[in-house]
Order: C-alpha cells, then structure tokens, then sequence
C-alpha cells in the first residue's frame, strides 16, 4: 500500500506525483532527499526504505531519477518496490527513455497511466501491452470512445480476445546466461545457469499451449525413461499465464500466451560450470613508469560451436596513458572512462587460444592505490548451444478454429551480467596471476 | 475585495478554459494540469475548470477528474457544482467513465459528494461490468476512510463480502484487498474517537473485527488465489497469513494450495507465499510435507537474489529474519550470498551478515577467502564490515578460530589503516572468547600502535595489553604512551586506560606503582567526566583499602562472549515472520515501534496481541523499545534522580539476598573473605555526596550492574565450586560491568 507516488530528478525535485491517500501530506515528497543527505553525511547506509517520523520512505533509482512511494501503514515493502520497477518498465515501453525530460514532456499520460495501474495505493493492472490498448498517446484524437478492454478483468488479463494472424508461428528462444565467479588463483567459486524461454507468439484466438521440456523431475514422476540427457531445474519462475497448480501437479506447462513477445519461463541451475570462455591475465605493474599486460583467452567448448562478439574487459588504473595493444586476433580498443580495456573478438572457434599483450604508460607521480578493483567481465554469445542440456520436447498449439502453427525454436548461450574472473590483488609488485 | 487581475497566467487561462473552442479549452485544461505539475497553485480556477467537465474527450475529463482530486479539498463549497456531471458519468454506458466517476468521486474528501456517491456507489458494486466493479470495490475502503457509518448504513461492508464470491477474480483480489484495508482502518480506529456524534449502534459494530475470515471464505479465497493477477495474489497471500487456524487438515490443506505460489515470477507473491507457509507450516504435521515445503522454499528465495537490487535488499532482509528461525532452508547455499563487485551497499551489507549466518565448519574456508578479497576493496565501510564477519566467523565456529586470526593478521601487515584497526578491534572479541589462546600475535599488534587514531581501535588495543599485562614486557611504557595524552583522548579511550593501568598494577604491583598513581591522579583531578572520575575513585579506594579484593574484583575471569544466534527477541521474531515482505520484516522491527509516532500504549498493544504470546511479546517488545532508548540511560535517570539512585541499591540488595543464580553462601563468604560489595556500597555513598555534580552516575552502574546478574546465563557457576569461585565470578562480572562505561 502506497499513499503517494512520485518521479523525482537527481536533486530531488518532484517531477510528477500522484497522491493516492491523505494520510501522507504531499509537502513530504520534499523530506526525501534532505534526508537521504543526512545519511550519506553520516556514513549511514541508505537503503531503499527508511522510516521518518512516522513515514515509510521506499525508492528505488532509474537512470538519473528517484522512484518514491510513501505510507504511513506497514506496508507491504515486496509489493512497492516491485510496482515502482513496473512502473519503470511500463514507462520505458510508451516513452523508450524514461528520464527527466520524457517525464516531463508525457505528464498528461503519466498522469492516466499513475491512475490506472494503481487505485487507493494498491497496484492494479501494470501490464503495459494491456494499459496500451486504453490508454494511448493520441486519445484526444478518438472519434471513438475507449472502452476498458476486456482483459483488464479477464480470467485471462494479459491477453484479449479477437486477435488474428494469417499465418501463424511461435518463436520459441531458449538464453541461456552463465554467471561465474573464478578467483584469483584460477578456482571456479560460484557458477549458475539462469535461463529464460523467451517466445514471440503471433497466433490467432485463444490458443491453449503446452510445452515439453526435457525436465527430470517429470520423467521421473512420469515412470518415463528419458531419451538422452534431462535436466533438473532447481528452480522454475513462470509467467503468469501459466497454470502453477498444473505445474505444480504433474510439471505440465500450459497457458494461454499474451500476444507478441514476452518471457514464459526462467529457471535457475547451480550445478558447477565449466568457464565456457576462459580468460588468463598476467601483469607487471612498474609504479610510476608503466604496467603490462598478457591476456590469454581459450574456447572451451566444442570444436564445432563458435563463441560470437567475445568481449574481454580488463581493469586498468585509473591514470593509464598512451595505451599500446598487440593482438593474435580480434581489436583492443582502450576505455578510459570505464577505466579498462576491451579486447573485442568477433567469433572465436571452440579449442581455440590467443594472446594480446597491452603496454601503459603509468604517471611518475602514483596515485592514490585506491583503484577500484574491478574484476574481469567477459560477454560472449554461443548460438546453438546450451549449457544445461535443456531441450524443448514439444510445444502444442490448440486453438478452437482448430489451425496449425509452427514452432521456431532456436537456443544461445550468453555469458550473464556476473561473468568475472579476479585480478590478483597485490598490484605493487610485479607479479602473476597463476595460470591453470 | 480587489477583483481578480485582469492579466497574468491564470487570467489567460480563465480566458481560454471559458473559450468557445474545443481545441483552446482542452489546451487550457492541460496547461493548468501543467502548472499543478510544477507546483504552482491553480484553486482560483476552480470554476472555470469544472465546467469544462461536461466533455466527449475522455482524457479531457481525466485531466478535469485530476484537477478535481486535487482541488475539492481547497474549494468545498464549489464542489457541489461537479456533482452533476459525477451523478451523470457514473450512469455513463462506457464502463471506464462510470468506473472513473466514482473512483474520483470517492476521493473528494468533501462531505456534499459523499452523500451523492452513495447510490452511485451501490449500483456500480453491482455492475454487470467487471471493471466498474474492481473499482467501485476499493471505493468502498475509499469511503470507510472518510466516513466509516455510512459504509455500515448502506450495507457497502456486507456487498463487499458477497464480491469475495464473485466470479471474476480481480473483482475478487480488490473486494479482499478492501475488506483488509478497512479491517486495518477499523483495528485503528481508538474506541472513544469514534463515538462523538450520538455514538450510534454502528460505531460499536465497527470496533468488532469486519472481515472475519472463515471456511467458506478460506475455500473461496484459495480458489481466486490461482486465478488472479500477481497483485491480486498478493492481497489474498497477505489475507491467507491472516488467517489462524489450529487445524491440521486446514493447514496442510493452505500450505499445499499455496506452494505452487513459490514459483510465480513475481517476488512479491514469492515472499507473501512464504510468509503464509512460514505461518501455518506450524499446524502441518505430515512428515512428508513438511519435508517437501521447506525443500521446496529455498530455491525460490535464492532466485529473488538475482532480482534488482531494491528488491534484492527487500528479499535479503527477509531471508535474514528466516533464517533467524529456520537456518537449515539454506544451509547449502551460501555461495549465492557472494558480494558483487558492483553491488549496491546496502546489498553487500545484508550479503555480508547473511554469510556469517550460514558459516558453519564445512564451508567456513571458502567464506575466509571470499572475505579477505572484500577486505582488499576500496569501500571503506564495506571493508570493515568484511574485517568484522571474519572476527564474526572466528567466534562463531571455534575450529575455524586459528585461521580466521591468521587472515586477520595477513590483513593487519597491509598496514592499511582502517583495516588494522577494524582488525584490532575484532581481535579484541576474539581474546574474549578464547582467552589465552593466541597470544602470539600480542607482539605484532603492539607494533601497530601508532596506526590506531580511532576511538575503538585504541580503546580495544588498550584492553589487550591490560589484559595480558603480564605477558606484556613493556606493558607500562605501551600504557605510559596513552596515559601522556589522557587529557586529548575520548571517554572511552581514558575509562580502558584508568581499567588498564589498574589490571597492570595488580599483576606487576612493583614496577607499577608510579603509573597507576599518575593516572588516578589524572582521573581524579583533570578529567571532567563524571564516569572516568567515579571509577577512578572506586579502583582508587579499592586498591587503598584492600589490594586482595581488588584484585578478586579486577582481575577475576569473565565468562566468554558468544555470537547470537539471533539479532531479534524470540516473540518478535515470530511477529516479524507473520508479516514477511512487509516494512516492519525489512526493518527487523515490529510495527507498532515505526508506525504513528513511534511510541505505543500498553493497551493498543494488549489490542492486537493473541493471548498466548501476549506476555512474552510484549516482553520482547520493551527490549526493543529499551534498546532503542538505551543510549539515553543517563537521561533516563536524570528524570527521577532518586528512583533511578534506589533501583540501584534494590538491584543490589536482590543481588546480595541471592537470586537462582548466585547462592547466599556465596555470598556469605565472599563478603566473609574480602566483602567487595560492602566496599562499593561504602564507594557509592561517599562518591555521591563526595561529588554532588554527578550523583547520578554510580547509581546507573549499579543498576545496570543489577539488570545483568539477573539472566542466569552471564554467571552459571556449578553448584559444586568452592566458595571462592562464585565470588570470584561476581566479581568479574561486575568489572565486566565497569567496563561498559
């Protein structure tokens, strides 16, 4: 329960707000960042909710921009939290960027949408694709009067009815993203698979889907032997077309899909991961007069898959200069602002190894040895490919005009958001990171 | 009166909002929208927009509604001219304008509407049209918050229970979300407020419970639950963890309905299904669901980890309080608490305590490591708290103690300040676990004296030498160094120098005898704080009078320190566990202590209290509500300078007529042997008429002295013991004590 939501910019100058109770006064909105001031000037941790004088603060950022929701009540902190990143997503949807000036120029539709996905502080329909059939850019143009489509309060809210396709096809894309976290001394920490099953559905009517995936858990409550690899899911997050109890009875996936693109499924596996694309550094830092780089990068994966758009991302400090790089393949570009360099390669085949070597130039006077220390990021993309195993079985489409659709299904491999591996953390001698 | 100016803005805008055309009018409408947006104030034109209400264009008439929303409360008297228009609307045929009609017309705060939204409102909540419905539902609340009669006049309370039957389930998921709004309203609503005016049957029905939950609504409710959308699910979720039932079919009947919630894609209904299981997992006595529902939470709640940060804190700081109760759901799962390197602080933080909570013999190693590689970041906040999980780490498992003080002392030669003396710190606590154990490192840790320029750290290393004071060769030169500067030094720092001194005297009375006489001295004469002056006069007298019992009485040894297991009283952290994924969970702090302002009457408490936990909650809660205030003890006396000096001497009289925990005998000859506490008592009264600038002091230190011989597990001697070991342990508690100051 929220009694007021407002978009406020980075000096804490409300934007836009919408009060939906009394119980907070407006004027309110104004305490915030005075107060967040206070913590930060006090060392205190700012958190995304903070209690005042009787007034629960919760926020969250976006960009250059503060998210606040304010109660009085002991709210439910899962829920508003979870609404303002909705909100977030709604509003990149109608206006791209949601910054300063994008709030500012569509107050008017703010203003609608602020109404319409929230009543008396309590979240109500925060599906853009359904707010998008009512809510418009153009409403003052409608010759005809909007009416509230019929999923805002369908048993099935995110999709309505009368939609139609001449030809109709599923896309069905398994990602599948590794994270990984290897340690100075080369030892694998932390490795996961987050997974998501991404569909485009262009189908007509109310089509009834079922998917079937490779998943143990069913082959085994089934008495089924399963041919080949299965896999087990350690834990699965659906969309919410999806019926859990059915899932939950006999690990059957069925729904009615929203039109267009979204994400049905994603699961998590913690089972250890072999580094699919692994990554050497060796440094020899001189203080004061330069530092240098080996970097070593090897496939490891099949002969006959291809990593694409491999990028190395390796910290540098922050005063580098005049940067000098030799690579085997692909090009090293220096990113001063990010305070590393990327070496960029576009498909690096499967046991396959290369070196670069990059030169700086270190100023005389050291700085601060208050680097960040980043570790290294490696993105890279395998098509084809997953690292789990996981197979799409079947996907069944069933409408009741009785048509046939075709699935498409493709998988890829990505390197997720948390692919690193550590520099070795004593920079003042020269030393070297130890290989494999 | 001056007539309004006839240029300016707002003299523009009246032009425009009275034009004849369309166009201009519609412009002007947003355009005053517009000026609300920046704060400008736009109630002179309150006339002039809501005749503009009467209008095709929908988004016009919401803009109209807005202004409206905005401004009934500043203008009551003309609000009457838009009640037309809502009448009008909320007959409209398009759904979306009767459901907008009374949605705005609820939240007018004007009590001319109110009267007009009441037959409006009974026929939307019977609209065939579901969305009128939804909305005219959470109107119902709406209304209960301004005017509670009139819902209980026109039945609004009771059609609201019909809509949980209802066949859609949005209408559904707001009817419950409603009836649970106003059943909070109602809860808070203090008796005597509401009585004013005639004090009707109504206001007396209203203080009853008005949304009692019961079989048929449980069954209807679960229904809904796997048909609704996610925040929909939530209201229920929230409703369900309302529900109290004693039933083991019930309840296993809830937690199976309600796991299949664990795998939504939306972490608030994650969190409220867990909040449901956690309460009625209780009833569940089926050995094989039971099983299945705690294996079945744990991945879900690591999942909730790889969410946006905000939300990550909100699951972390639950996932905290869960373990407090069940640390077995992820015992296996510690990795997944690793800090990023990008993490937000408040995330590595909870990360950070979450990983001390699962550290256990096996994994303890892997943890060492990942918290030596945080301690070589360059967060300065997080790198102490780092230092402190690995102190954390040490106490917490003691055959893990040896490699965490060798981390420690790695850390302590990257002579990086902060973390030296975050080390210090910790390696404090850890001789007050295992005392005499690593004494090695005494040596190395002297040599960092210089490094330390921080309160604590000084203060803990001076406990250190005093501590091992005869191991120490150079102990008094080390003390000497500080004692050269006690004036410039903090309180703190100068109360462990004078304790200090004094354990130096009494292990090495020979060569020690000048330096402690300095720093009585100096504590007595130069120092202006009441604390460091009256223990200076308590240890003086000590020594003066009978070195034996003071030496019982500083040097005696003190039980070990112990990491608890939980940061949050027991009956709280049940209430806490009964509102996960609410503020009060991520706070770690009941809901009555942020809420209103902050203070709760017995009575409100008594109100919302279940009989059975009443006392232990309420226990609990003063803990809180103590430990809150604790920093104001002084103050707190000060207020009642002669109950606080009497509770001192009660405390002491209950101490010495021997409670379970220190036996008469005891007693008896520890007062026949060396008879401290007679000599405090002496000390007491003699520094308080001594000193009448600060006669309050000793009196807070007895009483604190009194509250913690109390709990019988700071002093458990064995029955058994010789006679002089209890005393003893007296004794040490009450220079524990001392030290606290």
């Amino acid at each position: 329960m929220a009694s007021l939501v407002a978009i406020l910019d980075v000096k804490g100058k409300s934007l836009i707000q919408r009060s939906y109770r009394d119980d907070v006064p407006t004027s309110y909105v104004e305490r915030f960042i005075p107060l967040v001031l206070d913590m930060e000037e006090e060392n205190v941790t700012v958190q995304p909710c903070f209690s005042d004088e009787g007034i629960n603060y919760m926020h969250i950022r976006h960009n250059n921009l503060y998210l606040l929701a304010m109660s009085k009540r002991n709210s439910n902190a899962a829920e508003i939290i979870l609404f303002l990143h909705r909100l977030v997503s709604v509003l990149t949807e109608y206006f791209k960027e949601v910054e300063e000036e994008s709030i500012r120029d569509n107050f008017v539709i703010i203003y609608e949408l602020l109404d319409e996905m929230m009543d008396f502080g309590f979240p109500q329909t925060t599906e853009s694709k359904i707010l998008q059939e009512y809510i418009t850019q153009e409403s003052h143009k409608l010759e005809v009067q909007v009416r509230p489509p019929m999923a805002v309060t369908n048993a099935v809210s995110w999709r309505s009815e009368g939609i139609r396709y001449r030809k109709n096809e599923v896309f069905l894309d398994v990602v599948e993203s590794v994270n990984m976290l290897v340690n100075a001394s080369g030892n694998v920490i932390r490795s996961e698979i987050l997974g998501a099953v991404k569909m485009k559905c262009y189908l007509s009517g109310m089509p009834e889907l079922r998917l079937g995936l490779n998943d143990k858990v069913m082959f085994e409550s089934t008495g089924r032997s399963a041919r080949g690899k299965s896999i087990e899911m350690e834990d699965v997050k659906f969309h919410q077309c999806v019926r859990l109890s059915r899932f939950e009875n006999d690990r059957t996936i069925s729904f009615i899909p929203p039109d267009g693109e979204f994400e049905l499924m994603s699961y998590r596996l913690s089972t250890p991961v072999k580094p699919l694309v692994w990554v050497e550094a060796s440094v020899e830092s001189y203080r004061g007069s330069r530092v240098e780089y080996m970097v070593k990068v090897r496939g490891q994966f099949k002969r006959r898959s291809t990593a694409n758009n491999v990028e190395i991302y390796v910290p540098v400090p922050g005063d580098a200069d005049s940067p000098k790089f030799r690579a085997a393949t692909g090009s090293v570009v220096y990113a001063p602002e990010k305070s590393c360099f990327i070496w960029k390669i576009k498909q690096l085949g499967g046991g396959k190894d290369y070196l670069m070597r990059a030169h700086f130039g270190l100023p005389s006077v050291a700085g601060e040895d208050l680097d960040k220390r980043a570790p290294i990021s490696v993105k890279f993309e395998i098509p084809y490919f997953t690292t789990s195993g996981i197979q799409v079985r079947y996907l069944k489409i069933v409408d009741r005009s009785g048509y046939t659709a075709l699935p498409w299904v493709r998988y890829i491999t990505t390197a997720g958001d948390d692919y690193v591996l550590r520099t070795i953390s004593d920079s003042k001698s020269s030393s070297i990171i130890a290989p494999l | 009166m001056a007539a309004p100016p006839r240029k300016g803005e707002n003299w523009e805008l009246r032009q425009q909002l009275n034009s004849e055309y369309r166009d201009k009018r519609a412009d002007a409408i947003k355009r005053v929208i517009a000026n609300h947006t920046i704060g400008k104030d736009c109630s002179g034109l309150f006339p002039d927009v809501v005749k503009n209400m009467q209008t095709d264009d929908l988004e016009q008439k919401k803009l109209v509604y807005l202004y409206l929303m905005n401004y009934a409360k500043t203008q009551p008297e003309l609000v009457i001219l838009a009640v037309n228009t809502f009448v009008k609307d909320a007959a409209d045929p398009n759904p979306l304008i009767r459901a907008l009609a009374i949605r705005t017309m609820s939240v007018l705060r004007a009590d001319k509407i109110l009267n007009y939204l009441a037959s409006p409102l009974s026929r939307c909540l019977k609209d065939e049209n579901p969305y009128v419905r939804k909305t005219a539902a959470l109107c119902v609340a709406k209304v209960f918050d301004l005017k509670p009669d009139m819902c209980i006049e026109y039945g609004f309370v009771e059609t609201l229970r019909d809509l949980i039957g209802d066949g859609n389930p949005m209408v559904v998921a707001n009817a419950v979300t409603a009836l649970a709004d106003i059943h909070e309203a109602s809860l808070n609503m203090a008796p005597p407020e509401s009585s004013p005016e005639g004090s009707s049957p109504n206001s007396a029905r209203l203080n009853n419970q008005l949304f009692i939950i019961d079989h048929a609504t449980l069954a209807k409710l679960l229904v809904a639950l796997n048909e609704c959308s996610e925040w929909g699910r939530i209201a229920i979720l929230s409703t369900l963890a309302r529900y109290r039932t004693t039933d083991v079919e019930e309840a296993e009947h809830i937690c199976e309905r309600v796991m299949p919630q664990f795998q939504h894609a939306n972490a608030a209904v994650v969190l409220g299904a867990v909040k449901v299981i956690m309460i009625h997992i209780k009833n569940v006595q089926r050995e094989d669901l039971l099983k299945s529902l705690t294996r079945k939470m744990a991945p879900p709640l690591v999942t909730l980890i790889s969410q946006a940060p905000e939300v990550q804190w909100v699951a972390l700081r639950n996932i905290n309080l869960l373990l407090q109760k069940r640390p077995e759901i992820l015992a296996n799962e510690m990795r997944v608490f690793f800090c990023k390197y990008n993490d937000p602080p408040y995330v590595k933080v909870e990360k950070l305590d979450i990983m001390v909570r699962l550290a256990t013999e096996r994994n303890v190693d892997i943890l060492l490591g990942e918290l030596k590689e945080y301690a070589s970041e360059v967060d300065v906040d997080f790198v102490r708290k780092s230092v402190r999980a690995i102190g954390q780490a040490a106490i917490k498992i003691e055959s893990a103690a040896e490699r965490c003080v060798s981390v420690l002392m790695d850390l302590i030669e990257t002579r990086v300040s902060y973390v030296v003396q975050e080390a210090v710190i910790v390696i404090k606590d850890v001789f007050r676990k295992y005392p005499h154990s690593y004494e090695g490192i005494i040596p190395t840790l002297c040599a960092n004296l210089d490094e330390l320029d921080e309160p604590e750290a000084r203060v803990s290393l001076i406990w250190i030498i005093g501590e091992y004071a005869e191991k120490i060769e150079n102990a008094d030169e080390l003390l000497g160094t500080f004692l050269d500067t006690f004036k410039e030094e903090s309180y703190a720092v100068q109360l462990q120098t004078l304790t200090a001194i004094v354990k130096l005297f009494l292990k090495k009375p020979d060569q020690s005898q000048g330096i402690v006489q300095r720093v009585l001295q100096a504590a007595t004469k130069d120092c202006d704080n009441a604390d460091v002056r009256d223990r200076a006069y308590i240890y003086w007298r000590l020594l003066s009078s009978d070195p034996a019992a003071a030496k019982s009485v500083v040097l005696a040894v003190r039980p070990p320190i112990n990491l608890p297991q939980r940061t949050v009283p027991p009956a709280i952290l049940e209430e806490l566990i009964s509102e996960i994924s609410s503020l009060a969970s991520v706070y770690h702090k009941p809901a009555a202590t942020f809420i209103g302002k902050g203070r709760l009457g017995a009575e409100e408490m008594k109100r919302t209290v279940e009989p059975e936990e009443d006392t232990a909650r309420e226990r609990a809660l003063q803990t809180v509500v103590a430990g809150q205030q604790a920093e104001n003890l002084l103050d707190f006396d000060a207020d009642e300078p002669e109950s606080g000096a009497s509770d001192g001497l009660a405390g002491l009289g209950s101490l010495s007529t021997g409670s379970s925990v220190i036996s008469s005998q005891a007693i008896a000859s520890a007062a026949k042997s060396t008879n401290p506490l007679d000599e405090l008592m002496d000390l007491f009264s003699t520094a308080s008429m001594a000193t009448p600038a600060a006669p309050l002091a000793p009196g807070a230190g007895l009483e604190g002295l009194a509250n913690s011989v109390s709990p019988p597990t700071t002093l458990s001697p064995s029955p058994a013991t010789p006679t002089a070991a209890p005393a003893a342990t007296a004794g040490g508690a009450q220079d524990d004590l001392l030290g606290l100051f």
